[in-house]
């Protein structure tokens, strides 16, 4: 599938009505999304036939994304049950199949090796401190191949000392660095719009033989 | 959810061990067609546990969808596997990937405690103070 068409298909998706402030809920525009996909597949072939899990899929964007670029199996995992609804109703408008499990991230007991590929756009961590380590974290447990995610830029250092020393990390790698552009969403966004600077990461995992 | 998912998922309940393989209950499942692919079940097959597997389509009562022992690679590999609707391939596609659990129950292994399946999907969260530590 061609980048343009991927990104127009995820640009019809519904996205949050009333998005959760606890959970940092913003929405993976299109732009980055099908960029974030369309690298992870055709620079690392970590996506078409594997089994990819999103974790805080919200409304589904990357998890779509995933399974429009033919990733066998794909798991959306959030927390919550009304974008997981929305997750559902956006699979089955473009006829995919994905399955979908409530959970917190950080309470998440999957059995090793099945999962390849972890993507996710996670809470930066604003709202809760530490939520995006403990993602990160996760993460790495889970894929045997990648984990893909965005992080704020000013977060660079610290998540690569902590994904290298403490997440069980071979390597950790910015691929590209983003302008995140964040419409206003809440009441308490002062300004219209903001752009944030966000690093599009690539995680690899240690060998489970060798943890 | 579909079986790989479930042949996956484990309970992080306090006092499980390792809440796995979660106990399967189903009120209504699903089929649904998918195009199998053989080269991503022979690399799944060595990745599965296949006693959970089997004992999943026995609590979906389908005791004759897959042998007790699992199908060798020879098997899944054999000419013409994927248009026979009998083969072992095409069993273990329609075991993973085309049987939905619609509604349902999870139950934890070890400490009993249920996870509810509803409109295909399992709610694992845990209060918690029901958290494993």
């Amino acid at each position: 599938m061609k980048l343009k068409k991927l990104e127009g298909l995820l640009g019809d998706l519904q996205q949050f009505t009333r998005p959760k402030v606890e959970l940092e809920q913003y929405a993976t525009g299109p732009h980055i999304a099908s960029r974030m996909l369309y690298t992870a597949e055709n620079s690392f072939d970590d996506i078409t036939g594997k089994v990819v899990a999103d974790f805080g899929c919200g409304c589904g964007t990357l998890a779509v994304a995933s399974s429009l670029l033919d990733a066998e199996h794909v798991v959306g995992i959030d927390i919550d049950p009304q974008s997981l609804e929305l997750a559902q109703e956006n699979a089955a408008d473009l006829e995919l199949d994905i399955d979908l499990i409530q959970c917190d991230i950080k309470n998440l007991n999957l059995r090793g090796l099945l999962v390849d590929t972890v993507v996710m756009n996670p809470p930066f961590g604003t709202s809760r401190k530490g939520a995006d380590m403990e993602f990160i974290s996760m993460g790495l447990k889970v894929a045997s191949r990648a984990v893909y995610s965005l992080h704020k830029t000013s977060t660079r250092e610290h998540i690569k000392k902590a994904a290298l020393r403490n997440y069980n990390a071979i390597s950790a790698e910015v691929l590209c660095e983003l302008r995140y552009n964040l419409p206003k969403t809440y009441k308490f966004h002062k300004q219209k719009e903001v752009d944030i600077a966000v690093d599009f990461w690539r995680f690899v995992p240690r060998a489970r033989d060798e943890r | 959810m579909r079986l790989l998912t479930h042949n996956m998922l484990a309970s992080n309940a306090r006092g499980a061990s390792t809440g796995y393989p979660l106990k399967l209950q189903v009120v209504k499942w699903t089929t649904k067609e998918a195009e199998p692919n053989a080269d991503f079940l022979r690399g799944m097959l060595p990745k599965l546990d296949w006693a959970a597997l089997v004992a999943a389509t026995h609590s979906l009562g389908l005791p004759g969808l897959l042998p007790e022992s699992p199908p060798t690679d020879a098997e899944l590999s054999a000419d013409g596997a994927a248009d026979d609707e009998g083969s072992a391939l095409r069993r273990l596609h329609r075991a993973l990937l085309e049987i939905h659990i619609e509604e349902g129950t999870l139950v934890c292994p070890d400490t009993e405690r249920c996870f509810p399946i509803s409109k295909g999907v399992p709610n694992m969260l845990l209060h918690e103070d029901e958290v494993r530590n």
